[in-house]
């Protein structure tokens, strides 16, 4: 490159960081956008669980008390779409914008200006999500997977606002993924190898891989959804020679990989986590490199596990019956490849480490309440119950979740350069690990007995498990606010300072550079040996 | 650290397009969703005005942000590395838009085989056919549907034939074009890039005239059951891709004719000729599956 040009692009990179509310809405910077999704991802992370409150204080006694059905539909519903789309989803590309480029020695981002972009989009999608329940006839009502005909001939009206937000949300994923697929294929450091790649980069390389894969199909199950509502077609009507289970189908090609989505990148930051603290090697590298690519192809061939109970030839139920329990096989290794780098290491129990092994343990019961929802016919008196609620949260919360909070302690502070405070650490970490497991737990044996999913009442013999899994559902909601403290105390730079290393077990990149990291890292790539 | 030299990577500074962009796809989508509910129920609303002031920031956005983006690239800022990024972003894109297309083909798969014959007591559904829709019958193009509404079925001969014709000669002439421009014959490369432009439009204009005779002369129209849902939802996107990727070839003319992209250097050229060949491949699919099978 001419040395002008050279000139030019050191003018514009090592002076200013402009200030004020300017620097957020015109950032190009991979750690500013990734700030941003963060933040953004906590805040809808706080939203969506008050809508989770709402839904625990009308289940905390039988009878209709506090809510109109209509209303807790809504708040199911948006709960959901908020928690998948808004919270969990920009946590994990927040952390690759923040930490892809460290890990793989990049200056920033491939494409910078579109990361922008699909942040920047987010917060509208939302806006129109949350601003519909405030319409006449109330927002969405037909549960987040959205089914046919609930979402074509009996909803109400806000279900136009509901399609275009969702393609927003869309847009904005494909973007993330495009960019986090090219950084990692074009900017990695000389000597960076395909089998050098932290974990966190290979499992977040797959993850893009699949929702570039899965959101267009999304947008197709949302357009027609769109069509058949307001312009006369009829994908999801028998009268019109179409099918309503039609549309399970399509949503759950997208809806499977999805959760795969939401859980690859969680693998991933297990994996630097693990090693860190117990101060040895991540243990079967490869094979978790391996184990991860055919957990992301087979979730293209489970999707109809989510559908044995609406109408499949007997053929397809036992296939993907097998197939789903296929996919155990590689999650199986991944955990017993943590259990076995823990083996005769020197542990330590910091907080990110805490975080890390309540997610080996809780998370694996979420994959086995799975592998009994893969068996086609107990599924007949699982599908639609509690049963199915206990298991997506032990993977969703106990699971994603818990392995962002895990990352969060992990990186905060090579973000901020300061510790963060033990003592609400540990208050935070105790609070949710205790009531996670009185809000879910019990969900187990309602659902077992029979409790459906989605109904905002229940038999008598129910009541008292509910109350139960209610306190616990206020007590994590609230042990969130402590983390919520922690964090602001911590981006205040309140606290003891971090070195660049932080941990000392840990490995890589990103530990290279200093505490907090600056502005501009790795303008000139590192040799990787 | 290294000793070696290598190849900054150009980090483009700072930009205020992104954020007019994401202010458009807001109004976009606020105003669309308002628009659809206000013109199919008949409700008066402003869903119409703040659509098109979406659409107008958009544009604005997209004029902005490309010019700046040329800007840059004459101005010989970009380094290969980045033009490799361009490259594969760009790859990934056309990937994601063979699966929005894949959502739709599964639906046209899984109507014709599966809910169609279905409908008509096939598999353990003898009866659905009998007591839900009695005398139902599978066929295909789905002349008669369930509920007794009826169409007729567009033929491949004629107009589909001649327009598949146009755009497989049309990605032969833009391969001639981007070949002109790789050996630096510009008025070969103005020519063949005409010719492109010229196919796309009469492309469009018979995808009109064969809408028109559907709806006048056939009584196929969006609302007659699933064959004419999926086929109008199917070359419906895929016409809306020929426009867009039309008017890339448009924009690309005149670059060319001010003497823009060479050998080194044609990162967008390569971008619309890529899209271009997209859109062909999925119209011979289109017009096998949706046409003559
Ligand atoms: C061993 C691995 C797993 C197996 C065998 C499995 C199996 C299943 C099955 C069979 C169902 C359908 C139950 C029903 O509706 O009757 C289901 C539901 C669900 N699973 Fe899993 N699963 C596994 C892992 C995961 C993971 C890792 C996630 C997410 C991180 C996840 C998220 C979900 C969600 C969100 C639902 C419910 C969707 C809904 O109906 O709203 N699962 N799972
Ligand atoms: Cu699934």
């Amino acid at each position: 490159m001419s040395s002008v040009a050279d000139d030019l692009h050191h003018d514009e990179h090592h002076d200013h960081k402009p200030a004020g509310i300017m620097r957020w809405l015109l950032t190009t910077n991979h750690k500013d956008i990734g700030t941003l999704y963060l933040w953004f991802a906590f805040i809808m992370f706080l939203v969506g669980g008050a809508m989770a409150m709402v839904i625990r204080a009308e289940l905390f006694q039988p009878g209709l008390q506090i809510v109109e059905p209509n209303f807790f539909n809504q708040m199911t519903t948006v709960h959901g779409l908020i928690m998948v789309f808004g919270a969990v989803m920009p946590a994990f590309t927040g952390l690759a914008n923040w930490m892809v480029p460290l890990m793989i020695g990049a200056p920033d981002m491939a494409l910078p200006r579109m990361n922008n972009w699909s942040f920047w989009i987010l917060p509208g999608a939302f806006l129109i999500l949350l601003a519909s329940l405030f319409l006449e006839g109330g927002g969405p009502n037909f549960g987040w997977t959205f089914y046919a005909p609930l979402s074509t001939t009996y909803s109400n009206d806000s279900t136009a606002l509901f399609v275009f937000s969702v393609h927003i949300m869309g847009i904005s994923s494909i973007m993330g993924a495009i960019n986090v697929i090219v950084t990692i294929f074009n900017m990695r450091a000389p000597g960076m190898t395909w089998m050098k790649m932290p974990m966190f980069v290979w499992t977040w390389l797959i993850t893009a891989f699949l929702l570039i894969a899965v959101m267009p199909v999304l947008a197709g199950a949302v357009t027609m959804v769109l069509t058949d509502k307001y312009f006369g077609t009829s994908f999801f009507d028998a009268a019109g020679g179409g099918d309503p289970v039609l549309f399970q189908h399509i949503f759950w090609f997208f809806g499977h990989p999805e959760v795969y989505i939401m859980i690859l990148p969680a693998f991933g930051i297990i994996s630097h986590i693990v090693p860190t603290f117990s101060r040895k090697k991540l243990f079967g590298y490869s094979s978790m490199v391996y184990a991860t690519a055919s957990i992301a192809l087979l979730s293209f061939i489970v999707w109809a596990h989510h559908m044995f109970t609406t109408g499949m030839p007997l053929f397809a139920e036992m296939f993907f019956m097998f197939a789903t329990m296929l996919i155990s096989v590689p999650t199986g290794v991944k955990v017993f490849n943590w259990v076995a780098t823990m083996w005769r290491g020197s542990i330590s129990y910091e907080m990110p480490m805490m975080f890390a092994l309540a997610f080996i343990v809780l998370f694996t019961i979420g994959g086995f309440s799975g592998l009994m929802l893969a068996i086609t016919p107990v599924d007949f008196q699982y599908h639609d119950t509690y049963f199915v609620v206990a298991h997506f949260h032990y993977v969703l919360v106990t699971g994603a979740v818990f392995s962002i909070m895990a990352a969060v302690y992990y990186w905060l502070p090579k973000w901020c350069g300061k510790m963060y405070d033990q003592t609400l650490a540990q208050w935070h970490f105790w609070c949710s690990l205790i009531s996670v497991n009185l809000l879910f737990f019990p969900m187990h044996f309602v659902g077992l007995a029979g409790m459906p999913r989605r109904i905002p009442d229940y038999a008598l013999q129910f009541a008292d498990f509910n109350k139960w899994i209610s306190i616990g559902g206020f007590a994590f909601g609230l042990s969130q606010l402590i983390f919520l403290a922690l964090i602001i105390k911590a981006s205040r730079k309140i606290g003891e300072p971090a070195t660049a290393q932080v941990w000392d077990g840990a490995e890589g990149l990103e530990w290279e550079v200093p505490s907090p990291a600056p502005y501009h890292t790795f303008e000139t790539p590192p040799e990787v040996k | 650290m290294s000793e070696q030299q290598y190849e900054k990577y150009y980090v483009p500074a700072q930009s205020a397009w992104p954020i007019v962009g994401a202010v458009a796809l807001f109004l976009i989508a606020v105003g669309a969703g308002n628009f659809v509910v206000e013109s199919t129920r008949g409700k008066e609303g402003f869903g119409g005005w703040i659509l098109t002031a979406g659409l107008l920031v958009l544009l604005v956005m997209l004029v902005g942000w490309f010019r700046d983006q040329i800007e840059e690239s004459m101005a010989g800022k970009y380094s290969a590395q980045l033009g490799r990024s361009y490259r594969q972003g760009m790859s990934w894109f056309i990937f994601s838009e063979v699966m929005f297309f894949a959502a739709f083909f599964g639906a046209l798969f899984y109507t014709r085989m599966i809910a169609v014959p279905w409908l008509a007591g096939e598999s353990n559904n003898a009866m659905t056919n009998a007591v839900l829709w009695p005398g139902f019958e599978a066929i295909w193009p789905l002349t008669t549907t369930p509920d007794g509404t009826t169409t007729q079925a567009m033929g491949w001969m004629g107009l589909p034939l001649i327009n598949t014709a146009i755009l497989l000669i049309s990605s032969v002439t833009a391969h001639f074009a981007h070949v002109a421009l790789e050996e630096g014959k510009r008025g070969r490369l103005k020519l063949f890039l005409g010719i492109t432009i010229v196919l796309g439009l009469i492309f469009l204009f018979l995808q009109v005239e064969e809408y028109v005779h559907a709806y006048r002369d056939l009584g196929l129209t969006l609302t007659s059951g699933v064959y004419g849902n999926t086929f109008f939802l199917l070359t419906g996107f895929h016409g809306l891709h020929v426009t867009l990727g039309t008017l890339m070839l448009i924009i690309m003319f005149f670059r060319v004719l001010k003497g823009h992209f060479n050998k080194e250097n044609q990162f967008a050229f390569q971008a619309t000729s890529w899209y271009w060949h997209f859109v062909d491949v999925v119209w011979v699919i289109l017009f096998v599956f949706v046409y003559i099978l």
